[in-house]
């Protein structure tokens, strides 16, 4: 059964006398733990498409399973509550909370979200950390570590509730080529480690080569010529 | 809960200064606050203290319509013997009361055998008078203080001594007209002088009931005036409701209340200073909400916009509406919190340090009062509750407003 199934999905926003379809009614469907990337240039709708997986944006019109939930109705509070339970985020600009320390932002989810126990939430924390190479960073705060040292941070935080997806918007935009490629490693051994599921929204011709189904969007819709998103297996 | 208060402490210490800044501002409101509430509440309980201590009483009874026409002294408006039999088996049955003193009031003349002048006299029985006013001896202060007063001798009011230079020792003559108009005169001793004291009765002289029923020749026993004193003045609205029911089930002929009961605020024009104090309590109590109100939205605004990129990276990984509006409403839960413990220690270091140096003042006529702020625990949890709440509800906006950010839009912004 496909993690995300999407059918005829369609976004549009509207400003004022302007419309814009951001999305045009594409089709297509994810498996568990893929490693995926959605590229395009800039005004494509990669980001858009990466939202609506996310919950974060309810598309116009469609059909959107994700992780066998129909993601389309979602109240804001439920919505979520799906986001912690399923989904991780990996930001282009990292988005670690200032005011934690690297342990403390990767056991936020647990925390905040998901509420564990006290010991199992330390385990947790420290097996992500160490999984990312960053056991021995945990008493930093973000202002302390590199921006390489912070998407392994940010990658962590996002495995740490044992997410079925994770959505990284530009990950690697803000990383300089040697880190980048680190990360895209480390992100493709944590989903061969933990089956987990890696969607990318990039320009980044390093995570291209390195992903294995890539859907391609130009101007709201799939290039391939049904516009359904079988992708292309790399 | 606890780890929304660490996130949220986190997060003021993240802006050590604004939130220093912020939390002195509720600090110097709350002080404000404080310490006027001790000061005016102390010289507010000294005045009433004053006033009906040593002359009011904390409750007065006469027989109906005396109190509006007092200022003519009006022998016929006197409670008879029965009557006043019927108020002190009231009056002993109460439990709250200390103390009553029974009061003929009187205009007299004054003569030192060269001038003569009016003279207004309360006739007491010294020892209830002093258990009712305990602080009336204090206002001898010329002359023998210890037993108030005894047959055949007056305390002379400090004006009518001065201006008729009269000393204590000197004998002078009373002359008064009773009920019928017949005129008795009298002579007494000086024993002392009386200290005027501000309101109704503060300029009168004093002598012995036995003499004010000689000198008015009255055939009957009569008094004008009860004068009462409570166990605890907390009381008084209990007390003055109680008798004020009871005393109304005595009726006239013509089927009128026989007496009437007024309380110390009815009396004395003190008591409109008293509530005007209130006032301004009030108005300063108004300042201080404005003051966390403005300053605690103020920062708490600031605090959502700043944060907005982070409001929508917690939204992202699924942190509920609920907690996050719960966050920021703890940031201001604590700056209230931050400013009201400091503003409450400094107050009461403030109001012991006020104590210890002894500070005195005057009032009217008296003069060396000793101010003596306290401020009841009432007071002070009083106010922490109105600055925390105001604090909480100042926080409600810029928090709901974070909740309803949109993940998106809160993640794009720069």
């Amino acid at each position: 059964m496909p993690l995300i199934q999407a059918s005829q999905l369609e976004k549009t926003y509207v400003a004022g006398d302007i419309t814009v379809n951001a999305i045009r009614n594409v089709d297509f469907s994810i498996e568990p733990a893929s490693f995926v990337s959605f590229i395009g240039p800039s005004g494509s709708g990669k980001s858009t498409l990466l939202n609506m997986i996310g919950a974060l944006d309810p598309p116009t019109s469609g059909t959107l399973q994700v992780a066998g939930q129909e993601v389309t109705q979602f109240s804001r509070k439920d919505a979520a509550q799906f986001r912690g339970d399923n989904i991780g985020f990996v930001f282009q600009d990292f988005n670690l909370i200032p005011v934690l320390t690297v342990f403390e932002n990767v056991e936020y989810p647990l925390l905040m979200v998901q509420n564990w126990p006290k010991d199992e939430r330390r385990k947790r924390v420290l097996e992500l950390l160490d999984a990312v190479g960053m056991a021995d960073q945990v008493n930093k705060y973000p202002s302390q570590i590199s921006g390489g040292q912070k998407q392994r941070v940010a990658v962590a935080r996002a495995l740490v509730t044992n997410a079925k997806l994770v959505l990284a918007d530009e990950p690697t935009a803000n990383l300089d080529r040697e880190t980048a490629n680190r990360i895209i490693n480390l992100m493709k051994r944590m989903r061969d480690e933990f089956q987990t599921t890696f969607i990318f929204s990039t320009h980044d011709p390093k995570i291209v080569q390195n992903v294995e189904i890539t859907f391609a969007l130009e101007d709201g819709r799939f290039t391939n010529s049904d516009n359904s998103g079988g992708g292309s297996h790399v | 809960m606890f780890n929304i208060i660490k996130l949220a402490t986190r997060n003021l210490q993240r802006y050590k200064r604004r939130t220093f800044l912020t939390s002195m501002l509720i600090t110097l409101g709350v002080v404000a606050v404080l310490l006027f509430i001790s000061v005016s509440g102390s010289f507010k309980a000294l005045m009433i203290g004053q006033i009906t201590d040593s002359m009011l009483g904390h409750l007065q009874i006469h027989k109906k319509g005396y109190l509006a026409s007092v200022d003519s002294l009006p022998l016929n408006k006197n409670l008879t013997g029965k009557q006043t039999n019927k108020v002190k088996e009231i009056l002993d049955a109460e439990e709250a009361v200390e103390e009553y003193s029974m009061r003929i009031k009187l205009g007299a003349m004054f003569s030192n055998f060269t001038e003569t002048t009016n003279i207004r006299l309360n006739a007491v029985i010294p020892k209830q008078e002093m258990a009712a006013a305990p602080l009336l001896k204090d206002r001898i202060i010329d002359g023998k203080k210890d037993g108030l007063i005894e047959k055949g001798e007056i305390l002379v009011p400090e004006l009518i001594a001065k201006g008729m230079k009269v000393k204590v020792g000197d004998t002078i003559v009373l002359v008064a007209n009773n009920k019928d108009g017949s005129v008795n005169g009298q002579t007494f001793l000086v024993r002392g002088i009386l200290e005027g004291i501000s309101g109704p009765g503060g300029r009168d002289g004093m002598i012995h009931l036995e003499d004010a029923k000689s000198l008015l020749r009255f055939t009957e026993p009569e008094i004008s005036e009860i004068a009462i004193r409570l166990k605890n003045i907390d009381q008084l609205p209990t007390v003055f409701a109680k008798l004020k029911s009871e005393l109304e089930s005595f009726r006239n002929k013509e089927d009128k209340p026989m007496f009437e009961v007024h309380t110390w605020e009815k009396i004395s024009p003190f008591f409109n200073i008293a509530k005007m104090i209130d006032l301004m309590t009030l108005f300063i109590k108004i300042m201080l909400v404005a003051i966390v109100l403005v300053s605690i939205m103020n920062v708490m605004i600031m605090a959502v916009y700043e944060r907005i990129n982070e409001i929508g990276t917690i939204s992202a990984i699924g942190t509920s509406p609920g907690k996050i509006l719960g966050l920021f409403i703890t940031e201001g839960f604590l700056l209230g919190i931050l400013g009201t413990v400091i503003g409450v220690a400094i107050s009461l270091i403030s109001i012991t340090a006020m104590n210890a140096s002894q500070i005195s003042f005057d009032f009217g006529r008296q003069t060396g009062l000793l101010l003596s702020p306290t401020i009841s625990a009432g007071e002070v949890i009083t106010v922490a509750l109105i600055v925390i709440g105001i604090a909480v509800a100042a926080s409600l906006q810029p928090a709901y407003k974070a909740t309803k950010m949109d993940p998106i839009t809160a993640l794009r912004h720069v």
